[in-house]
């Protein structure tokens, strides 16, 4: 790891201002910049901790989904009564991300911001009508993952809390690579009464929406109406552990075991 | 009454208190006054010339003690490292031994190999000083496969060794063979690849140099199973550093699987340095760098025939391996694809008439020794498949196939065609307690029933033999070892009774310190607390050859009993000088010395002290002190053997295996702690069933570049890959020719999973048509496996 | 660019003037003298880091030291009781025989005491679910699995009332 400075903003306003020094590097749980600056992949100057801003903490009831604060960490979520409760699905999702340890630490804000192609949460975030509010703005959870490692985020900018829908039904059903345990396909299916939403994170360079997944299910919630269909395998991840065409398969796979799972 | 932690106890183990607080040494624990850090520059490529090294930079970063090269070892005369065992090819020319520096000096021939290290105050300083060393690379075309070396025209790692051959060895009798097939009524064919595994150990090497300028003396602390031969390498051939001027130390170490049996580089680096900068200098791998640098296993691409007559016996086996060593020649990487594999490949079967014939060549990758197994676990793979496919053949049972070949238990001591001579083993035996264990029978309801869940079911079976207690000195010496492979303990009894044990054997989670008191103790009738057992230094053990090969108990245990012989002996004469007997009439049993048909006897206890305190002994006769030493070099190696039967169950639609059941029946001969061998085996199973469905250490063939650097690509098995095992052994066939009449069983489970999961997982796509599957059987392989056989099954077919 | 960090570990307060960069695991190793707890890794996936901060388990190779400035940090060496009592889980994996060279064992235990806290009567699919953070390469986790189950046990024994287990 190279030097760098540490802060530890108490309020987003500090956070905000601390940011904008250059090469300034935000830190949440730091499960996935940690092993990155150890590699010594980067090299910021200064690590701002979210961690000692209020803003930025709880999970609550809001417009009848939840509203779950930035520095959440993925255990508060998978283990909140309150997730069990409004969105069971998220929480399940939670309980599946990286280990016990990288969930004790890691954060919705950070896994989210960092939008590592194979993370799970961008697909909870698109196949839950999310909102992403920041210390600027709001952006529709369907605009904000713009590619691998890419989102809608200027620079400086800190993602303060995320808000889900909550649907009728829904599940998350991931594949996942044996090695490191993220997602190889990881598929998000939402059902809002006509209507469904069905992403898939892990398969491509970021989240998408499988829509004629979401058409058929959307006239038949059920596993089968999936047969025959699948997503294209031009243009999908491929590497040692899955090529492209299996990819392709598996988000079938994976969109027909959420639906079962999601009832 | 038996000793309640004697013989055949399963007595918890003593050395896991330090462990379970965090007090255990592992060799980065320690930390010495002034103590610096050391951290490698290493070839970002697989095979290029080195022009030159600008260090400038880097020795003026904070911190920095020194910059050290290739070019400041030649100036101090610093050797290669050794190959400690010479193999000559089919014509009788040695092989190729291309000289292996420490740091390179005008080539790299790896993605890792050291070229460069930085010494400083704290480790992060020499990372940060290491990156600032400027290397000039010529790169160079590299080989990243054992295909790709022998393919005409490929780039030549080593100038002098054309086409890349280290050596073209042979073993067994190629008419006899040719012979048999030609009156063969059938023959069973495979092509298959061994893939080459990184053993990751989970303790990372280490190693920390220290120079006395005083005495004159270097002290070298590392992570090795071997501490004597590592001294012997080192200050022989490397360092030119005499024995009584160096003391290796290997303290607690995590886990070793081979890979830390080796003399390498980075050993010599540090206790050369520590000279040179005047201080103790320590490295310590991270694992990006055990990924690199560590040796790697396996690796072999083969070729099988085996000739059957009309009734599936055995005729002939007939095998050619191309075998990749890597870039140079690790300690004893040449002996493991040859006589530690080839020698083993008649299996439990009586196979009249074997030959094989093995390639090795030099890639530029990493390079490859033994790893758990060594060679054995490849020949099991190899014959346990290739009977499954003559199986197939002839249509029979692939039980019955085997128990029709086994070698008779009445056929004992049984010479095979490949060098071998087996001295004990039921191979039908261990069958019969495997089969009620999986209910071989319910087996097809079982597979109906998945089918009828949309699963397909297999079942596996894997049989094995290995020779273990490596190994004897005069065979050894005979196939081109340069070493000998006895072992040596010391037994000192202390004025009051209790006992300490020097032992050559190095315990890295075998449990020495345990099972090895439990032998003293049940010979002496002593408390197993008033037994320490000493290992892993030079300084205070007269001699090792160190743990591998599933050596320990039975060349190391084995050492211990003749220098406890001696000390009973010792101690019959004292108790015959003090109970004022003769010594023909003194009766021992259980550390208790009588005088036959009398009740005049001594303990143990009450003649050490007098050994300490002779104040009438008859000084031209008997000498004071009870403190004996031996060395044992076995007469034979030992063949620990067994059955070993995997049920999966695959997931037709991501392809995914699960291991339903797994069931090891072993013998491994007397057993001193069942809790202990049931804790090999278990580990070794799943070691084995990490090749058949995770491991595969890959290289980009044409680049050189490892592509499964880390955890995150090479998968490691974990808690939720496995299932919970069902571990069994029996006693009835002792090896008959050491004095506890132990095999090893430190290896076993590592051979035979990994050809009982990859058959039971070609069972399970056999309606597919599928014959053979290259390990690992990962998802997206099964899945295509199944997605590109042609037709589909019918309904009627999966019925069956 | 270094600053002071003070936590409690083990019950003790400790303070450092150490680079901001420092690992929590370096932290405790090389300016605490405390090398129970080991480095496996350089990836977050093995699991010999682990040790507890704030009662949850975390890798502290993941974990700066200032990230845990203030914190509650408990380590391998300071789960047995102060006379020296092994914690039920220590004692279970020394009867089930859970530990071959010992490496992984610190980081697996204090996992396993995590996971227990958590799910106090967990299953084996629970126990295996719940240590795939924690890399063992000896054992095969077949005794792993066995002692977890005992500790859980015992561990709940060994507790006056449920509520105190939390």
């Amino acid at each position: 790891m190279y030097a760098f400075t540490y802060q530890r903003p108490t309020s987003l306003a500090d956070a905000a201002a601390a940011i904008q020094a250059e090469e300034a590097k935000l830190l949440g749980g730091g499960q996935t910049l940690l092993p990155t600056l150890k590699q010594r992949l980067a090299r910021p100057t200064d690590l701002i901790d979210l961690g000692a801003i209020p803003e930025l903490k709880g999970i609550r009831e809001a417009d009848g989904g939840l509203e779950i604060g930035a520095f959440t960490r993925h255990a508060e979520v998978a283990h909140s009564d309150l997730v069990k409760r409004v969105i069971p699905s998220l929480a399940s999702l939670a309980e599946g991300i990286g280990d016990r340890q990288v969930r004790n630490m890691g954060t919705i804000g950070g896994s989210i911001a960092n939008a590592d192609p194979s993370a799970d949460y961008p697909s909870a975030v698109v196949a839950l009508k999310a909102t992403v509010t920041t210390d600027r703005r709001s952006i529709a959870g369907d605009d904000f993952f713009t590619g691998m490692f890419e989102t809608a985020l200027e620079p400086g900018e800190i993602v303060k809390s995320v808000r889900f829908a909550r649907p009728d039904k829904a599940a998350y059903a991931k594949f996942r690579n044996p090695a490191s345990r993220y997602a190889i396909v990881g598929v998000f299916v939402a059902k809002f009464g006509a209507e469904v939403r069905v992403a898939v994170t892990g398969a491509a360079g970021s989240v998408f929406r499988a829509e004629a997944f979401e058409t058929a299910l959307s006239a038949d919630f059920r596993a089968e109406a999936l047969n025959g269909l699948s997503v294209e395998a031009d243009g999908l991840n491929a590497d040692i552990h899955a090529s492209a065409d299996y990819r392709a398969h598996l988000v079938t796979v994976m969109a027909k075991r959420a639906v079962e799972a999601a009832g | 009454m038996a000793n309640p932690n004697g013989i055949g106890a399963s007595v918890r183990r003593r050395e896991d208190q330090r462990f379970l607080t965090g007090r255990g040494n592992y060799t980065d624990d320690f930390k010495r006054p002034n103590m610096t850090h050391a951290v490698h520059v290493r070839s970002p490529y697989a095979h290029a010339r080195i022009l030159g090294i600008d260090f400038a930079d880097a020795a003026a970063m904070p911190g920095v003690v020194a910059v050290l090269t290739g070019a400041d070892m030649e100036a101090d005369k610093v050797g290669s490292l050794p190959c400690g065992w010479q193999i000559h090819s089919k014509d009788g020319s040695p092989m190729k031994e291309p000289p292996h520096y420490p740091l390179a000096r005008d080539r790299v021939r790896y993605v890792g190999d050291a070229v460069a290290v930085v010494i400083a105050e704290t480790r992060e300083q020499a990372r940060d000083a290491a990156e600032m060393v400027v290397v000039d690379y010529e790169e160079l075309p590299a080989v990243g496969s054992s295909t790709r070396a022998i393919d005409g025209g490929a780039p030549l790692v080593h100038d002098d060794a054309p086409d890349n051959v280290c050596y073209d060895w042979h073993l067994g009798d190629q008419a006899a063979v040719d012979a048999a097939f030609a009156n063969a009524a059938h023959v069973a064919k495979i092509d298959l690849v061994n893939q080459r595994l990184v053993p990751n150990a989970m303790e990372p090497r280490a190693a920390m140099g220290e120079y006395d300028q005083s005495s004159g003396e270097y002290t070298l602390t590392t992570t090795s199973q071997n501490p004597h031969v590592t001294r012997l390498l080192m200050g022989a051939f490397v360092l030119g550093i005499p024995e009584h001027k160096l003391r290796v130390v290997a303290p607690d170490v995590g886990g070793g699987f081979g890979s830390k049996i080796f003399h390498y580089g980075e050993e010599a680096v540090v206790t050369w340095a520590a000279r040179k900068v005047g201080r103790p200098v320590k490295w310590t791998a991270d694992r990006s760098e055990s990924f690199l640098t560590d040796a790697h296993g396996r690796d072999h691409v083969s070729h099988a025939e085996l000739a059957m007559d009309a009734d599936g016996n055995f005729l002939a086996l007939r095998v050619s391996t191309l075998a990749n060593l890597g870039a140079y020649l690790s300690t004893f990487a040449p002996s493991i694809p040859t006589y530690l594999y080839a020698t083993l490949l008649a299996g439990q079967y009586k196979t009249p008439a074997i030959y094989a014939e093995v390639k090795a060549v030099f890639t530029n990758t990493a390079p490859v020794d033994a790893y758990r197994g060594a060679g054995r676990p490849e020949a099991c793979y190899l014959i346990e498949r290739l009977v499954d496919v003559a199986a197939g053949v002839m249509g029979m049972d692939k039980t019955e196939i085997r128990r029709r070949n086994f070698v008779p238990k009445e056929a004992m001591p049984y010479q095979t065609p490949v060098a071998l001579q087996y001295d004990t083993g039921d191979f039908a035996k261990n069958l019969d307690i495997a089969l009620p264990l999986v209910d071989y029978p319910g087996f097809q309801q079982r597979r109906a029933e998945s089918k009828a869940r949309g699963k397909l079911r297999g079942i596996g079976f894997a049989t094995y033999i290995e020779a273990c207690g490596i190994a004897p000195s005069n065979v050894a010496g005979a196939l081109g070892a340069r070493a000998g492979l006895y072992e040596c303990a010391e037994v000192r009894f202390h004025p009051t009774g209790s006992v300490t044990v020097f032992t050559g054997s190095h315990s890295h989670g075998q449990g020495h310190e345990t099972t090895f008191a439990q032998i003293v103790a049940e010979r002496f009738g002593i408390p197993i607390e008033n037994v320490e057992i000493v290992h892993g230094d030079t300084n205070k053990i007269p001699f090792g050859m160190g743990t591998y090969g599933s050596r320990s108990l039975a060349v190391g245990g084995s050492a211990l009993v003749k220098a406890m012989d001696k000390v009973e002996r010792k101690a019959k004469k004292i108790a015959a000088h003090m109970l004022e007997a003769a010594e023909t009439d003194i009766e021992v049993k259980d550390g208790r010395f009588t005088v036959a048909g009398t009740d005049k006897s001594l303990g143990i206890g009450d003649i050490a002290l007098q050994a300490y305190v002779p104040h009438n002994f008859p000084l031209d006769e008997l000498e004071p002190g009870l403190d004996e030493q031996a060395f044992y070099d076995p007469k034979n190696f030992t063949y620990p053997n067994g059955c070993h039967v995997c049920e999966v169950e695959i997931d037709p639609d991501t392809g995914v295996t699960t291991i339903v059941s797994f069931a090891a029946v072993d013998d491994f001969g007397n057993v001193i702690n069942p809790l202990i061998v049931e804790g090999q085996v278990h580990g070794g199973l799943v070691q084995g069933i990490g090749q058949a469905l995770y491991e595969n250490c890959v290289y980009d063939e044409e680049s050189g570049q490892l592509v499964t650097g880390s955890y995150m690509d090479y998968c490691m098995p974990r808690a939720d890959d496995v299932p919970s095992f069902t571990v069994c052994y029996h006693e009835d066939q002792p090896c008959t020719h050491n004095p506890l009449g132990v095999k090893g069983c430190g290896e076993a489970g590592t051979i035979g999973a990994a050809a009982a999961v990859m058959n039971a997982v070609v069972d399970a796509l056999s309606d597919y048509g599928v014959t053979h599957m290259d390990m690992p059987a990962t998802p997206e392989k099964v899945w295509r496996t199944i997605r590109d056989a042609a037709p589909a099954p019918t309904p009627a077919m999966a019925a069956e | 660019m270094s600053c002071t960090v003070s936590m409690t570990v083990n019950g003790k307060t400790v303070s450092r003037e150490v680079e901001e960069r420092t690992l929590l695991v370096a932290f405790l190793r090389e300016h605490l003298g405390l090398t129970g707890t080991h480095v496996g890794c350089d990836t977050s996936q093995c699991g010999a880091c682990v040790v507890h901060v704030d009662g949850r388990s975390v890798k502290s190779c993941t974990t700066l030291a200032v990230q845990a400035n203030g914190a509650e940090v408990t380590t391998i060496e300071g789960l047995a009781a102060a006379d020296g009592t092994l914690h039920p889980m220590q004692a279970a994996f020394r009867e089930h025989h859970g530990l071959q060279c010992g490496f992984c064992t610190p980081g697996m235990v204090m996992s396993a005491v995590d996971l227990v806290r958590e799910n106090p009567n967990p299953t084996e699919a629970e126990i295996r679910e719940g240590l795939e953070g924690n890399i063992c390469r000896c054992t095969g986790y077949h005794n792993i699995v066995k002692a977890v189950k005992a500790g859980a046990e015992a561990m709940a024994g060994a507790q006056p009332a449920p509520v105190a287990a939390e």
